[in-house]
Order: structure tokens, then sequence, then C-alpha cells
């Protein structure tokens, strides 16, 4: 009994030899329970997941080959594709997705590059550490609807202090670029700790002892960064860029609170869920909920095919 | 490492303030702007001349806020129980029984991590009219449980590699029983994975915001994201920026606090599943 202790736990228990070498066929009875007991045991996670997403994305399709407004409930028929030539052939549609990509584009890379100092400050602080990542939890922590009602308040001219801060009176949500500037901050402040965080766990990856060999071999700070922690840092890197890209893509919460898509602000998930309840069209909303579903999977698609490689050394690194 | 220098110590501690600054100056702002009483909210200053409750007296009287409140909390503690019990069989399935398939689940939760929820809120809310779940709190739990699943699944899969289980059998060669065993020595060591994840799926339920505010429509089962951005005021022309605050400073409460309870637990649930992965 004492032997498996020092059997690795991902291992089933006592692998029958025998088993395995007969193959599929000759599974043995504990291998068949066990296969069992492992389905049964993922069968409800698995339900829920394939219930609450595959399936209504499925169910969204069909509805986007429909004519179908939930204020003319009679007027209920297939149309095929028409209703994505209507979304395609829309300014506002790609109006609102250019805006969606400049915020994305410009709130992930300002996360990348101030996530990174954070994550360095935490991983090589000599005190206060757990300050440090107490104070950084307090954003990722809260409410996204209440800390844009917190940056609105803070830059709005009647009520805010930022303007007297700067010594302006700018009214920042009359203008395209100022609103932008204001989601994009508050999407930044809320979301570096976040990025911050999944690349403190890629900083782990860099030994201490090869930083510490290249500062004697006298690399300057620059250089170690360079040439050694960035390039072993890439796939956590990568995982960070990824999954914050995705996440910025869908922004829905800031953009609703701050301006609600006036000032020519409006991202796709606003238009997408402004056609859905508010204006109730079911058959021309899902049409936009199906192109978003595309758009994920394209960003996902590009991201895996452009650095695939490095993800699957991330994800090879422990099975 | 060597002792650090006084120069060291003046970097870094000034590294620190600066993060100290950058999380908790909007805190601190929203805090003073719900204490400002109406004569002041306009003066542009970061703290009020003349502090008051006002405004938090004003929200507990709001006809939605107590309800949404109470949503809210009822919503996210029973999504987290939910997500994290179903996590847990799916988790220790994956670690420690061979079978097919465990890697397609595994893909497939990421995959649902990355799944826009903009995407479905239209089938959802015509499927919640004709099952009655549309504005009721089941509504919002399943796809809080869903959308937290693959999150939990992947931090508690990194937790429960950790687990030297062995250690149960060990426990039972001694004369302990099964139950025993599993309540002396695996619950005690499987605990903490589940307490990080319930924390992250918490913190998620509690922030959303899209599904609160297209699958509910009255104080049945509006949760507090949606309802702060409901909240009137007295006339069309007076904007409720003391009550927002105050509702606002509210709920961020018990975030500060599990925060500053559960710093070490959050932070490796976080980056568990980034080196883990």
């Amino acid at each position: 009994m004492t032997a498996t202790t020092a059997a690795p736990a991902k291992q089933p228990p006592e692998p029958d030899p025998e088993a395995k070498a007969m193959g599929k066929k000759g599974l043995s009875a504990r291998a068949r329970s066990e296969r069992k007991l492992g389905w049964m045991l993922c069968a409800p996670a698995v339900f829920v997941m394939l219930l609450v997403t595959a399936y209504p994305i499925g169910y969204a399709f069909w509805l986007s080959l429909q004519r179908y407004d939930l204020r003319f409930p009679d007027d209920h028929k297939f149309v095929g594709f028409k209703n994505y030539g209507a979304v395609l052939g829309n300014s506002l549609w790609w109006q609102d997705l250019t805006n969606t990509l400049v915020i994305t584009f410009f709130s992930v890379i300002v996360e990348l590059v101030l996530g990174f100092a954070l994550a360095f400050v935490m991983h090589r602080v000599i005190f206060g550490r757990s300050i440090v990542r107490s104070s950084i939890l307090v954003p990722y922590g809260i409410i996204t609807v209440v800390a844009a009602f917190t940056w609105r308040f803070a830059f709005d001219p009647t009520t805010g202090f930022v303007n007297g801060l700067l010594g302006t009176d700018r009214s920042w949500f009359t203008e395209q670029w100022s609103s932008y500037f204001v989601i994009i901050f508050t999407e930044v402040w809320k979301t570096t700790p976040f990025m911050s965080l999944l690349l403190l766990a890629g900083f782990t990856l860099v030994p201490q002892d090869v930083v510490d060999a290249a500062r004697v071999d006298g690399a300057t700070t620059p250089q170690r960064l360079r040439t050694i922690i960035i390039p072993l840092m890439k796939p956590a890197i990568l995982v960070a860029v990824l999954f914050r890209t995705l996440d910025a893509f869908r922004i829905f919460d800031t953009v609703y609170v701050q301006t609600r898509g006036a000032q020519n602000t409006e991202t796709v998930s606003i238009i997408g869920y402004q056609t859905l309840i508010s204006r109730l069209n079911l058959g021309l909303g899902s049409a936009v909920s199906v192109l978003i579903f595309g758009c994920v999977l394209i960003i996902a698609f590009l991201f895996v095919k452009g650095f695939g490689t490095s993800l699957a050394q991330q994800r090879g690194e422990t099975p | 490492m060597s002792e650090p220098t006084t120069r060291d110590r003046v970097f870094w501690g000034a590294g620190i303030v600066v993060v100290i600054a950058y999380a908790l100056i909007p805190v601190a702002w929203i805090v003073s702007l719900s204490l400002k009483p109406a004569s002041e909210i306009t003066n542009g200053k970061f703290f009020p001349k003349n502090p008051t409750f006002d405004n938090f007296s004003a929200i507990k009287d709001d006809p939605q806020f107590p309800s949404a409140l109470r949503n809210s909390l009822i919503i996210a503690l029973i999504s987290t129980v939910l997500a994290v019990a179903l996590a847990t069989l799916a988790a220790y399935a994956i670690v420690r029984l061979d079978f097919p398939g465990k890697t397609l689940i595994m893909s497939g939760a990421l995959a649902i991590a990355m799944f826009p929820p903009v995407a479905i809120i239209g089938p959802l809310f015509n499927m919640w009219r004709s099952l009655h779940l549309f504005d009721t709190w089941f509504g919002l739990i399943i796809p809080y449980m869903t959308f937290t699943l693959p999150m939990a699944i992947w931090t508690l899969s990194a937790f429960f590699r950790e687990i030297p289980w062995d250690l149960d059998k060990a426990a039972r060669v001694d004369g302990a029983t099964p139950f025993q065993a599993f309540r002396k020595v695996i619950a005690p060591l499987a605990a903490p994975g589940m307490f990080t994840s319930a924390i992250l799926v918490f913190i998620f339920a509690w922030n959303d915001f899209l599904f609160a505010t297209a699958l509910t429509s009255t104080n049945k089962a509006r949760t507090v994201p949606a309802a702060i951005t409901f909240f009137t005021g007295a006339s069309q022309f007076d904007f409720p920026y003391g009550q927002i605050a105050a509702a606002s400073v509210v709920v961020t409460i018990p975030i500060i606090v599990m925060v500053l309870i559960f710093q070490r637990r959050i932070v490796a649930g976080l980056t568990s599943g980034a080196v883990k992965g």
C-alpha cells in the first residue's frame, strides 16, 4: 500500500498492465467501472454547460433565419439569410465593430504594459507584499457597473474632480475621442490587476538564478528583460493577452453606464442588447449575436494560429 | 538575496505607494461622493465638507434597492454553491479517474470561458419566457453557474492535482472507516481549493450586469448592478449622483472585506489556472 503513495496523483490507481495490453475491447471490469464513474461525475457539469451555451447558440442561429419581432408576433416567418444581409449591409454594424476593436486594442495594449509593471512590483517587492496584493484585488473585485459610475462621476464636469486636477473645463462625454478615453481608462483601471496576476504566474516560470547569472555577467535591467525574462514569459503573456482580448471584445457594462453608445461609442454588445432586449427584434438581434460569436471565433482562431505553438507549449507543461 | 539597501527601500516603498493610490483613490472618491450632502455634490471637490449619511438613508427607503441587495446576495450564494458542487465532482473525476473525453471536457470548458454572453441573451430571453424562468432567481442562477463552471473546474483541478490522495488509503490501513478517512484527511486538503473557487464564482455572480438587466424586469429578481442603473432622481432634472454613490459603496464593502481576508487565496486561484493550465 505504501508503495502507491509515491505514484503521481493523476495516474489511475494501480493501472493494470494486462488490461492496457489487451487494448480497448478487453478493458478490465475495474477500468470500465472507472470510466463510468468518471462520466457520471462530469455529466452534471457538462450537461449544464451544453444546455446554457451550445443549445442557445444553435437556437440563436435558428432565430436569426427568421423574421421574428416580439412587437409584431404575427409576422413570423422563415427568411433565410436576409437578417444577415440587413446587419452586414448596415453601416452601423461596421461602425460598432470598429469602435469595439479600437476599445479592445487600446485597452489590451495599455493593460499589458501596466500589468507587466504591476506584476514586476508584486514579484520583486521586498516588503509589504500582502498590502500590494490586497490593494490590486480591489479593482478586480469591484462591480464593473460601480467602477463605470465612479469614473463617470470623476470625469463629469459638474461633479468630478478630474477637471479641477487638470485645470480644464472639458465635457468628456460630448466628444468621441474623449468618451473613448474615459471608457478605455475605466477598463484599464478595472482589469489591469487581472492581467498582472496572470503575468505574475508567468514571472514564477523565470528561474531567478538565470536572471542573477545575467546580472553578474553585466546585463542591464532592460537587457535582462528583453533577452531573458520576456522570452521565457511569452506563453504566459500570450494566454493573458488572449483572455483579455476576448473579454474586452464583449465590453458592455462600462459603455452602457458611461455613454449608452452616444458620441459614436456604441459597441457590438450594445447593439446586440438594444436589438434583442430593448427593441425585442429576436430575428435581427440573433443575427447580431451569431456574428459576434463568429468574431470571437475568428479572434481565438487568429491567436491560436499565430501563436499556437507557444500556447501548446504552455498547455503541454502540465497536461 | 542580500539585505536591501536604503535605495532599494525607497524605490520599492514608492512603488507600493503608487500601487495603493492606483487601487484606492477611486474607492475613496466614491465613498466621499456618497457622504456629500446634496448641496456639495456638484462642487467638484474630492472630499465632503459636511459629511452626512442622507444618501444612505435614501437608498434604504428606495423602492428597489433593498430587494435588489437581497436578490444579489441570494443569487450569488446559490450560484456559488451549485457551481462549486458540480465543478468539484467533475474536477475530482478529471484528476483522479481515467476515462476518455477528459481532455475534451477541459478544452470545452476553456472555450466556454471565452464565450460571449451577449450571443445567447436573446435565446435565453425567449426560452426563459416560455419556461417561466424570466425574472426569477433561477433564471439568473443558471447562466451564472454555467459561466463560472469552466473557471471553477480549472481552478479545482489545479488544486486537486497537488493533493496526496493516497493519504486516505494510509488512513484506512490505520483503521479509519472510508468516511472518516474522507472527512479527516481528504476534506481538509480539498477545502482550500473549493473555497478559492467559491470566492471567484461569487465575485462573478455579484458583478454581472448583462444577464441581470436582460433577464429580469422587476424587483422580484433584479440584482444590484441592474438596479443601480435604473435609479431615478426626484425629478428628471435631478440625477441621483449621491444615491448611486451610496449604493455603490454598499455593494463594494463585501468585496473589499473578502479581498482583505482572502487575499492569498484569490491570488492563488487566479494564478493557478495560468501556470498549471
